[in-house]
This record gives structure tokens, C-alpha cells and sequence, in this order.
């Protein structure tokens, strides 16, 4: 993963748990330019700590002077967003990945179908930019408790594409009504809370959608847990993962050297052999098969954790 | 007369199995040949396939016709070459939704050409499934003047278009519904090989 | 750097010719004495200077006659270039990526102004002096695609990725080694490497399709791969194999090193910004048995490979008829001596 020193240019408060940032090139230069539904890897020193987080990209796609994230704050996550609210201010320089796509538009849809619940609407609000450039055909869906919480709100075009739901006013998104209607050559993406996701995948299924038409943000930030030990087989190491740290973040302190690039659990590139387990994997990702899962044989550390007697990797 | 089994091959080539019914959502059924009685059995194991389903049989001199027929789908068409029922089938595929799901039973020629149009029509290929049926019949495409053989059933064969001998490759193109034809005698000019059956 | 263009033919009386200097930089493909089929990828644009390897899209003498070449092979068989409907934003994207990368590479042959949206495009060796609105595809006599790689050497593929795969959905390929865009057209990536034995035993191709959809901006990635071709002839196609294929039994003992050439592709993979699909450009270089052996750590190895590669890999390559007359050309420059590890012509250097 590539990764440069951004500076941080505008910190700016969406809703009392939002928060947008800018990244610019120090120097003035244009950045990469991405597609919609990308993300980019922020490194975030937080004292002993380097967490890298992953954030889906805002701004607009074809716009190379800067990146906007927008971050709602988890009290009861791993820190990164609290790090970010508390610590973080304009001037500052941050460590920023190239932007990576796991949730790129299917370009051969006729129509594109976005859902999207409170804070899941950061990758659409990029997508949609890229839809509107590309004169494609397009509805957003956007629920939200209510009109002070939607961050978005500010950040969508003024179209009748776009619809809003807020449940605070009694207006609820009626999922089934939404598919019901869609034409031939529909792709649904859905970004938000699993029950959201869950409800659009079960009701497009019931509808009689395809598989691959039905598309969902894959990518989850690393849960907490139980801290637990690992061995490394090859180089005899033994490591403490952290109750708020991911095992490939243990790996990294400990100098271990891992290819990773969505820290997600996506994209498969930190995938990692074990050598032996007694005890519980608790697979978070959304790569490794069933069938691989049940044999023990592979996990993910950038989200996977484990429970149990004794976990020794192939590294 | 069951499915057919195929011998291992290339990742290109389909591979076929039982029809499995998606119960009552819209439908449109292919068939040609013995791929009707493929039909019949699908009916007979869910009857509400039909509740919104179009059936369009070619008949190859099969007599599934007649309980294709009356088996009680919304529309019926009938033709003794898939071509005489064509432009039926993409005016049923002009009107297809999301919630369709294409049946195709029969030959590998008709289950190629009508994945194929489905395709084209903008239909997911996740909505689509093939049962092969009956004989080996393959749709070929000359990879050098482009043109379409229908029912091919040796190896070599003649190009109908520009007459070129061509071998037969199990590399299959969904987008086109063929198999690739290549010239076989293509560095020794006049000498073809033997004709055989094509094998399963 | 100033590059000399050589006049020569690809087709028909076979003017081809390789100076010493390109011999000398010719992309070897064997680093060792045996072969096998493998991934073998690398980071690009890492290499010595003056090698295809440290350049994003190398530019050599035959540079106006391949370009000349492809428009003969184009106008024949306008099929040879295709690009789906959705792929167009990826067309753009390839366009810019091989504009500011020659300009970049080579200042002195290729200009690129921009502002805004509003470019002019400068290439001094095909004498092109365009200007055109960038993402406006009315304002180019071609689509930006097939526009920019009538202008690039080798072939280009273009890959959509979703659904887990990636998609063969656009292409320009005048001088591919027997395969056919036509058909391959709208395949994932399972789809197109069908034809090729064993690499499903082997996972090869699981393991490459993970990294390729890994591939990230700005960290392009290259491979080589290889076959043999009779005559110095770009478009071995399937489409015109009626019409090269007799030319393999043309070869005899007194002329197979001067008409038996080997085919290298260097293969590099680009993620493109704004479509997010993948550039898979392949880059063919032909140099004879007897110009590869002018080098004599590569005649040595050149034999012992050809000489030990497995029947079915001479088979699918294609040279299986002519290999006993090869392996015994080339006998006469492997003295047995040990060869360095790596590529590079010199004995010391790996």
C-alpha cells in the first residue's frame, strides 16, 4: 500500500457526531483521481498506537484537489473515530493510502439503486458525483433519524433522484416498495446498518433479483473483543493482541511483515495460514469461503479474532 | 431420456443441470427437442413456474408439443426451427423485469443462442439456467469470417459461410452462444483429419 | 535520447530487423535453464536504464512500422478493436494514462498540453498534432481507446472488475499470440484462460486473479510471457491463422535461425483511476534464434529450455512440429558452460 503525508486543510462539523475532513497535497499537487465507493486508509497515531482506518471518499471522484472523508464519532469503538474528533485539527499531517474501490458501480447497470442508512451514505454521496458526470440513471434512498443527524443532507445535488427519510418526522423507508418498482438491468447497492442491508438483500432475493445485481458495502471496521495470544510459528514470536487492537495491527507492532490494503476483511490480501488452533476463530471478514472457515486452516487478521487455548500462524 | 453427462473440460465450456423452479415469479421457457419433456418434468415438480411463464418450443420432431401446449402457460409459441420463433421471444424479453428467470432446455445450439439474446436484452445471466437435453448439436462460430453453423454434430466440420475446414473447440462464448471453430488444416492445406461424432 | 525508427515490414516480405542495440535490450524471458509456467509478477518500472523495464510504455525502433502495421491489420478487420458500452470512462482513463507517461518518458518525442478539460497532443514520430476535449469522445476521430493504443505498440486489454472476476470488455489486439478478442469479448477472467492446460491443476490463475484485482493506482505490476513465431509477423491471429499457419512449414535446417523467432509479451497491469478497471497492456517483441544467440549466456539457455519443456507446453504454444530443428540450431551454442541466474545478456549480472 502506498501511502503519503497529507495535510489536513478544513475540519468541519456536519452534525453534533460528524465530522468532515480535507486532505491536500502539501505541495498543491492534484491527487490520484477514483471512482465512487472508494475508500482511503488514514493512518492515525494515537500515542503508542498507530491504528490505520479505512474511510469511504466523499468528495467528488474527478476532483484531484483534495479528499474528504466525513467520520461519525464511536464512543464504544477502537478510538480511531474518537482520535479523529478530539485530536485532529486543520494544519495537521496525516499518513493517507491510495484510494481503493471494493464497492464500485457496476457500469453495465441500466439503473442504479442506493440505499443508504445514517452514516452509510458516505460512499454514495462520491457515487453519486460519478453517476451524474456519467449522465447514468440513478435513485438514492437515504434514511436517517432525523433531519439534525443527516449528514448528508448538505452534501446531496438538488434532484428528484434523491429521496430522504427521516424517522424522526414518522417517515419510514419502505424497502419492498422501493425494489418493486425497479426496471430490467437494476443494480441494488446498499451501504448502512446490517438489519438496512439485510432487509434490501431479503426483499430484492424475494423479488426475484439475481445475486449479482445485489451489492452491499463488504468492508467492516475491526469489532473489539478479548485480548488473546498468538504465536508465530517461523519466527518463535509469542504477541498479546489488545482488547481495542486487530491482530494485523499486534502483527505491524510487532514488526511483522504483512501485505494488507483494505484492512476491511475484502479484499483478501492479509490473508494469513494457520498452523494450529485450539480454540474459537471468530471469522469478521467478508473473504474467506465457508468451507475454509470451517477448517481452521485461514484467517484475516486485519478483522478476525479468536477465543481459546492456543493460535499459532504460518508466519 | 435423462440429462446428458458431459466429460471433464475446459472452465469455458457450460455446464448444464436440472431445471430448478423459482416458483411463480414471471417466466420464459425454451425448448428444442427432448429439452421439452425437460420442461414437462420442471412443471411436474412445481406447476406455479407457469403461473406467469411464456413457453417457446421448437418442436425438432418431438412430440412434447402438444402437452407443452396444454401444461397452462400464459402464452405458447411453436416453431420448427428456433429462427421462426425468434423475434416472439425478444418481444417477450423486451417486457421482462427484474423478477424474470429464463428456463432454457434442449440442445447446446439452442440454449447458447437463447442465453445469448437474453444477455443482449439486458437479462442477468444469474436469472438464467440450461438443462441439455438430447443430442450433442453445437452452435459454431468461425473465428475467421465471423459466421454462425447451426447443429453441428462432427469434428471437423465445414464452415457454412466461407468453407473453410474447421476443428471444433470446447472454448464457448456466452455473449456470442457458440463455440469457436478454427481452421484445422491451417499449416498443411487439403489435409483434414478423419470426421468424427463430436463427443460429449 | 533519440530514438532511429527502422523502415520494415511485419507481413508479406518481412523487412523486420533488429539493430544491435535492440538485441542487446531485447526482455529474455528464461532466467534460468528450465521453464515453467508461472505467475512471475513484478513490481514495473524498476529495471536498468534502457531496458523495456524502467519505461511505463517502452517506445523502440520499430515504433511507426508497428504503428503502421496495426492500421493495415485494423482496416482488414475492424473487429480487432472493441470496447463495450460501459467501458468508455475506461478508454479515457488508458488515454491519459499512456499520454502523460510517453510525454513523461519521452520528452523529446511526445507533448501533452492541458487545460482543464481542453488538451493538445503532440506525438513528433507519427506527426499527430491533435486537440480535443478531454471526456468528449465527438471531439476525437476515434474513440479515446481505440484512439490512444493506434498510437501505442502491442496489444491492450482492458478489464472491467465486479462480481469477484475480471472482464475481457474492451480491447485493441493486432499482434496477439492465437487468441481472439472477437470471441473472448465480454469473458471474466476463468473465462479467457480457459484454453490454457494444466493452469487450473496448478491454482496459478486463483492466486493471479487475487492479485490483479489487488492491483492499486500508481504500482503497476509486469510479467513476462513467451511463445515462438515463424517469420517476423505481428498478427498471428486466429482469425488470419488460415493464412500464417502454412508459413510454419517453411522453416528447414539451413534457415531456422533466421526464421524462427521468438515472441516475448511483456505483460504490465495499471489500475485505471476514475472506472477502477484494470490496464492490461501486452507488449510483443520478436527477436530470431540467430540474434539470440549473438548473446551467449541466452543461446546456452535458450537451448536447454526448449530442449526440456514439457510436450504439452510445446504443444499449446505451437511449435511442436518445428522443435526437433530448434533444439538442434541451437545445440551449437550451449558448450554446457553454467549461466548466471537472471535475464540480463552479461554473464555477472543477474
Amino acid at each position: 500500500m502506498m501511502i503519503q503525508p497529507l495535510q489536513v486543510t478544513a475540519v468541519e462539523p456536519l452534525t453534533s457526531r460528524i465530522t468532515r475532513f480535507r486532505f491536500e497535497h502539501p505541495d498543491g499537487d492534484t491527487l490520484p483521481l477514483f471512482s465512487g465507493g472508494a475508500h482511503i486508509v488514514v493512518e492515525l497515531p494515537d500515542g503508542d498506537t498507530l491504528r490505520r482506518n479505512a474511510y469511504s471518499l466523499i468528495s467528488d471522484p474527478m476532483d484531484g484537489s483534495g479528499y474528504e472523508i466525513a467520520v461519525q464519532r464511536e464512543e464504544s469503538g477502537r478510538g480511531g473515530s474518537r482520535f479523529l474528533h478530539s485530536s485532529v485539527k486543520a494544519g495537521d499531517t496525516l499518513n493517507v493510502g491510495v484510494p481503493l474501490n471494493l464497492m464500485a458501480l457496476n457500469l453495465r447497470a441500466k439503473k442504479h439503486l442506493l440505499i443508504a442508512g445514517g452514516i452509510g451514505i458516505t460512499p454514495f454521496l462520491a457515487q453519486v458525483k460519478q453517476l451524474a458526470l456519467l449522465g447514468l440513471s440513478y435513485e438514492l434512498h437515504y434514511a436517517a433519524p432525523s433531519r439534525e443527524d443527516a449528514a448528508g443532507l448538505a452534501l446531496l445535488p438538488d434532484d428528484p433522484n434523491v429521496h430522504v427519510y427521516f424517522s424522526a418526522d414518522g417517515n419510514r423507508m419502505d424497502v419492498p416498495s422501493i425494489l418493486e418498482q425497479q426496471p430490467l438491468g437494476t443494480h441494488v447497492y446498499t451501504c448502512g446498518p446490517e438489519r438496512l442491508i439485510a432487509a434490501v438483500k431479503d426483499g430484492a432475493t424475494t423479488l426475484g433479483w439475481p445475486a449479482s445485481t445485489i451489492h452491499s458495502e463488504a468492508f467492516t471496521a475491526p469489532p473489539p473483543g478479548q485480548s488473546f495470544q498468538v504465536t508465530l510459528a517461523k519466527s518463535g514470536k509469542t504477541l498479546v493482541v489488545g482488547p481495542h487492537q486487530s491482530l494485523l495491527e499486534a502483527l505491524e507492532a510487532a514488526e511483522v511483515d504483512i501485505a494488507w490494503s483494505c484492512r476491511g476483511g475484502a479484499c483478501g490480501q492479509c490473508e494469513t495460514a494457520i498452523s494450529s488452533c485450539q480454540g474459537k476463530l471468530e471469522h469478521n471478514d467478508h473473504w474467506l469461503s465457508e468451507d475454509e472457515r470451517a477448517a481452521n486452516s485461514k484467517i484475516m487478521p486485519c478483522v478476525s479474532r479468536f477465543v481459546g487455548q492456543d493460535l499459532t500462524l504460518d508466519l | 431420456m435423462t440429462q446428458t453427462q458431459f466429460s471433464p473440460s475446459i472452465t469455458s465450456r457450460p455446464t448444464y443441470s436440472q431445471l430448478q423452479s423459482h416458483g411463480g415469479s414471471p417466466a420464459i421457457l425454451v425448448a428444442d427437442g427432448s429439452g421439452g419433456q425437460a420442461l414437462l418434468d420442471l412443471i411436474a415438480r412445481d406447476a406455479s413456474v407457469l403461473d406467469r411463464g411464456q413457453i417457446f418450443f421448437v418442436t425438432a420432431g418431438t412430440e412434447f408439443g402438444a402437452q407443452l401446449r396444454e401444461a397452462g402457460a400464459k402464452a405458447y409459441h411453436q416453431g420448427l426451427f428456433f429462427n421462426e420463433i425468434l423475434t416472439q421471444y425478444q418481444a417477450a424479453l423486451a417486457q421482462a423485469t427484474m423478477a424474470t428467470r429464463i428456463y432454457l432446455a434442449g440442445s447446446e445450439g439452442l440454449i447458447g443462442h437463447a442465453t445469448a439474446e437474453a444477455l443482449a436484452a439486458g437479462i442477468d445471466a444469474g436469472s438464467i439456467q440450461g438443462e441439455h437435453r438430447g443430442g450433442i448439436a453445437r452452435r459454431m462460430q468461425c473465428v475467421h469470417c465471423k459466421g454462425m453453423t447451426d447443429d453441428v454434430t462432427t469434428d471437423p466440420f465445414t464452415c457454412s459461410h466461407c468453407g473453410l475446414n474447421l476443428f471444433v473447440r470446447d472454448h464457448f462464448s456466452r455473449r456470442l452462444g457458440a463455440f469457436q471453430g478454427v481452421c484445422v488444416d491451417a499449416e498443411t492445406p487439403g489435409e483434414v483429419p478423419e470426421t468424427q461424432e463430436i463427443k460429449l | 535520447m533519440t530514438i532511429r525508427f527502422n523502415d520494415e515490414t511485419f507481413r508479406d516480405d518481412y523487412t523486420h530487423f533488429n539493430s544491435p542495440e535492440a538485441i542487446q535490450r531485447f526482455p529474455f524471458p528464461f532466467d534460468r535453464d528450465d521453464y515453467m509456467y508461472s505467475v512471475n509478477i513484478e513490481s514495473h518500472t524498476s529495471g536498468p536504464k534502457g531496458t523495456p523495464f524502467d519505461v511505463a510504455f517502452d517506445v523502440d525502433e520499430h515504433y511507426v512500422s508497428e504503428m503502421r502495421d496495426l492500421a493495415i491489420t485494423l482496416e482488414q478487420d475492424p473487429k480487432r478493436c472493441q470496447s463495450l458500452p460501459h467501458m468508455e470512462l475506461a478508454g479515457w482513463d488508458l488515454l491519459e494514462l499512456i499520454m502523460t507517461s510517453k510525454v513523461a518518458d519521452y520528452p523529446d518525442l511526445f507533448e501533452l498540453h492541458r487545460d482543464g478539460n481542453a488538451w493538445r497532443w503532440v506525438n513528433k514520430p507519427l506527426g499527430i498534432d491533435d486537440s480535443f476535449t478531454f471526456l468528449d469522445a465527438s471531439t476525437l476521430p476515434y474513440g479515446p481507446m481505440e484512439y490512444i493504443t493506434r498510437q501505442a505498440q502491442g496489444d491492450f486489454a482492458v478489464l472491467d472488475q465486479r462480481d469477484g472476476s475480471l472482464w475481457m470488455d474492451a480491447g485493441m489486439v493486432t499482434c496477439q499470440a492465437d487468441w481472439s478478442l472477437d470471441f473472448n469479448i465480454g469473458m471474466n477472467f476463468t473465462e479467457w484462460h480457459a484454453p490454457v492446460p494444466k493452469a487450473h491443476e496448478m491454482r496459478i490463475f486463483e492466486r493471479a486473479l487475487k492479485f490483479l484485482m489487488n492491483v492499486q493506482q500508481g504500482a503497476p505490476s509486469r510479467r513476462l510471457n513467451w511463445t515462438m513465431t515463424v517469420n517476423p509477423r505481428l498478427d498471428t491471429s486466429p482469425e488470419n491463422y488460415h493464412l500464417w499457419g502454412p508459413e510454419k512449414r517453411t522453416v528447414t535446417p539451413e534457415n531456422v535461425g533466421q526464421k524462427q523467432y521468438l515472441r516475448v509479451e511483456l505483460q504490465t497491469f495499471w489500475r485505471l483511476p476514475r472506472s477502477n478497471a484494470l490496464a492490461f497492456p501486452i507488449r510483443c517483441y520478436l527477436a530470431n534464434l540467430q540474434d539470440l544467440s549473438s548473446v551467449p549466456k541466452w543461446g546456452r539457455r535458450l537451448h536447454r529450455v526448449i530442449r526440456d519443456l514439457p510436450d504439452e507446453l510445446a504443444d499449446y504454444k505451437g511449435f511442436t512440429l518445428n522443435r526437433p530443428m530448434i533444439v538442434e540450431y541451437l545445440s551449437q551454442f550451449d558448450d554446457g558452460a553454467e549461466t548466471s541466474l537472471g535475464i540480463y545478456p552479461a554473464e555477472d549480472q543477474s
